[in-house]
């Protein structure tokens, strides 16, 4: 496995040079989130707005009414908790098109409590006109700034920095509004590239023509039931669903729960909100023996909570396991201990697993950690301030 | 270092004013000034309630804006409002503010930006008493239904942003601002406070960050009328002097009599380069109506407590329509 260091750094660069309108607006946190190369090669549209999220906030607002692309740029926690009612109402109401790049989403940095975006997913989705992306790999940070340009109104991003691994092929962009299959539960046909890591996945083709157009635009949806799987007889036993850092532990637990012969459905969402994937509901409908969420954000909220409500309208009628935050606050540690601590790793949904189909499985830690591909790059240090 | 006259229309000020003679506009500025208090006591009696010492303390100023100071295109908003045709999103593509009531957006005209919205209803009367918009608009005031609602948002007559949440405006306003800018737009925008929101933290981070981005096409005007929800600044959270307080932020600030038109178009050309200018207008909240000083500390809103006072209310307004 590739380790990508700091692709958000290069990517917002080739991102905006071609784009005139794009501004970056930071607040104390130009290095720390990955801005500061874009400062250094465009000086004339990065804005250092100090320490003072909510005035920047309504002050990109005012900056998009005028036709420009603000692009803020610093950790989750200060723009969703901070600055939540300049959001809504200088932003989100007028449904003007910012940029929230938040960086350190939930326990990705030992910086405790007052750093972990651990509600931001459930305050963005609260949102009218809020489109909410967020990135699992080093291509997913490569490609989001693209996906959220197509949308003409608002979006937050939860973005990772540093050292991100590369788990989808680079080729394989972030598009919104689907998830990316990892892994099928179905019996494997000869388009399946069996034993395959998280770097071979099944990823449906690029040059599949997206049907549902971009969320913002996306107002047809029906609340009808379960889409018709395509063509081919589906029976999984579970479907795993995952997101941000937690799909990595998610492929973990997909190849050794396979192993064993279970059916699984492994889906990367990306595209929190608008929650609507005809590839997530027909995971939410096929799954014989139930549903489980795997993700770095508390369970309320965020996109356990989307499950269970597409869930609801569906009339899927299984079960679900939400893995995530518990409804507690973390606090602050290295992002191995508290994904170990909080059961937000590749043994919790193993073990959620067992528990849906009512059987030992025998999987080991060790065996999952020797799952793990191993990173090809320098290791990932605990993320500094 | 004083610039003056930053933007300002070329021989406005000073040109028709004469030792003998006041000039015209002050005539005219008198008069709308006159008018907005008249309407909002006309619709405080008809709604028994209404922000009617808002309008007391800032119709001078407002009126001030409009006729002297602000360059805006004629209104190019129905003069009779639509009714509120939805929030914005994507499902209403042909969604509109409404500033087009202070006239189109073009590079070289002002903007006007409108900050403590609970003062809607004296906004609406001072587009009237303007011509930007029809008096049979104000019927619809907080009409279910009606876009001319009690407290403004960006939808309503004469506005811009939404700015109910206090303090908000001022970034957002400094955020256009700056676009202009870079736009290389000469025309100037104008933002209307209240003294209150000098209380949120959020205004004097727009205050520092105006003035770290050398923002100077920005004017703010504040009605200081010295009174806020609760009752009397000076009972609830004292926060004078504010002109202190702006210029310690790195902006620049005068005070004025908010009633003194002369004093505050004055003010205005009292621009420096580099810094944002507020002009906090030192105003009464009885001006024009002193009955309402009979009513004691709290005025904020104002409900007529009984039926004899609402009739020495309408006694008064019978006299300002000259009867």
């Amino acid at each position: 496995m590739e380790f990508v260091t700091r692709p958000h750094a290069r990517n917002l660069v080739r991102f905006a040079a071609d784009k005139p309108r794009v501004v970056v607006l930071s607040a104390d946190l130009t290095a720390s989130c990955e801005a500061d190369d874009f400062r250094d090669t465009h000086p004339d549209r990065f804005f250092s707005m100090g320490m003072a999220e909510q005035n920047m906030v309504s002050f990109a607002g005012g900056m998009a009414r005028e036709g420009f692309l603000p692009h803020i740029h610093t950790f989750s926690v200060f723009i969703c908790r901070r600055a939540f009612d300049q959001l809504a109402m200088s932003v989100a109401y007028p449904g003007l098109p910012v940029r929230f790049c938040g960086f350190l989403p939930g326990i990705t940095t030992p910086g405790g409590v007052t750093h972990q975006a651990t509600d931001d997913l459930a305050l963005m989705r609260a949102l009218p006109n809020m489109t909410v992306l967020e990135c699992g790999d080093a291509t997913d940070v490569e490609s989001v700034l693209d996906a959220a340009h197509a949308i003409p109104g608002p979006v937050y991003i939860r973005c990772l920095r540093g050292q991100v691994p590369r788990l989808f092929p680079s080729t394989e962009p972030l598009r919104l509004g689907q998830a990316r299959v990892l892994q099928r539960g179905t019996p494997w046909t000869d388009t399946s590239r069996s034993q395959g890591g998280a770097g071979e996945a099944d990823v449906r083709s690029s040059d599949e023509p997206d049907r549902r157009g971009t969320p913002w635009t996306d107002t047809s949806r029906s609340q009808g039931g379960a889409p018709e799987a395509a063509g081919e007889e589906r029976h999984p036993d579970i479907a795993l669903l995952t997101s941000g850092i937690c799909t990595e532990e998610g492929i973990r637990a997909s190849m050794a729960l396979r192993k064993r012969g279970i059916r699984i459905d492994h889906l990367h969402v990306s595209t929190l909100k608008p929650f609507t994937d005809d590839r997530v509901d027909a995971a939410l409908t096929a799954a014989a023996k139930g549903i489980v969420v795997l993700e770095n954000h508390s369970v309320i909220g965020g996109l356990g909570s989307a499950v269970a409500e597409r869930m609801a309208e569906l009339g899927s009628g299984r079960r679900l396991v939400r893995l995530g935050l518990q409804d507690v606050y973390a606090h602050g540690a290295s992002k191995g201990y508290l994904m170990r601590k909080y059961g937000l790793d590749a043994q919790a949904a193993v073990l959620a697993v067992e528990g849906l189909i009512g059987q030992r499985l025998d999987i080991s830690l060790e065996e999952l950690t020797s799952m793990d591909p191993a990173p090809a790059g320098p290791p990932v240090k605990a993320e500094d301030l | 270092m004083t610039t003056g006259n930053l933007g300002m229309d070329e021989g406005g000020i000073r040109g028709s004013s004469s030792p003998t003679a006041p000039p015209a506009w002050l005539a005219d500025v008198d008069r709308v000034a006159r008018g907005i208090r008249r309407r909002v006591l006309e619709h405080t009696l008809r709604n028994n309630g209404g922000y009617l010492s808002q309008a007391c303390s800032s119709a001078d100023a407002l009126a001030t804006l409009y006729v002297r100071l602000m360059k805006l295109g004629p209104s190019i908003a129905p003069p009779v409002p639509p009714p509120f045709l939805g929030v914005p999103g994507p499902g209403n593509p042909t969604y509109m503010t409404g500033s087009g009531y202070n006239g189109p957006h073009e590079p070289a005209l002002d903007r006007f930006f409108f900050s403590p919205v609970h003062y809607a209803l004296v906004l609406y009367s001072t587009l009237i008493e303007v011509g930007r918009m029809a008096p049979e608009g104000l019927a619809q005031f907080n009409q279910d239904g009606s876009s001319v609602e009690l407290i403004g948002a960006e939808h309503s007559p004469g506005h811009e942003v939404t700015a109910g949440s206090l303090a908000q405006c001022l970034s957002q306003a400094a955020g256009v601002a700056l676009a202009r800018k870079l736009k290389g737009e000469p025309g100037h925008n104008w933002v209307f406070m209240s003294d209150g929101e000098f209380q949120e933290g959020q205004t004097f981070e727009a205050i520092a960050a105006m003035a770290w981005q050398k923002i100077d096409n920005v004017t703010v005007l504040v009605d200081a009328n010295e009174q806020q929800c609760d009752g009397a600044m000076r009972k609830v959270m004292e926060i004078d002097p504010i002109a202190q307080r702006v210029k310690a932020f790195g902006g620049a600030a005068a005070d004025v009599d908010g009633h003194d038109p002369e004093a505050l178009v004055a003010a205005a050309s009292s621009r420096q380069a580099g810094k944002p200018l507020v002009i906090v207008c030192h105003t009464d909240p009885c001006r024009g109506i002193p009955l309402l000083a009979t009513r004691g500390g709290k005025l904020h809103y104002v409900r007529f407590k009984s039926s004899h006072e609402e009739e020495r209310f309408r006694a008064f307004l019978h006299e300002m329509e000259g009867g």
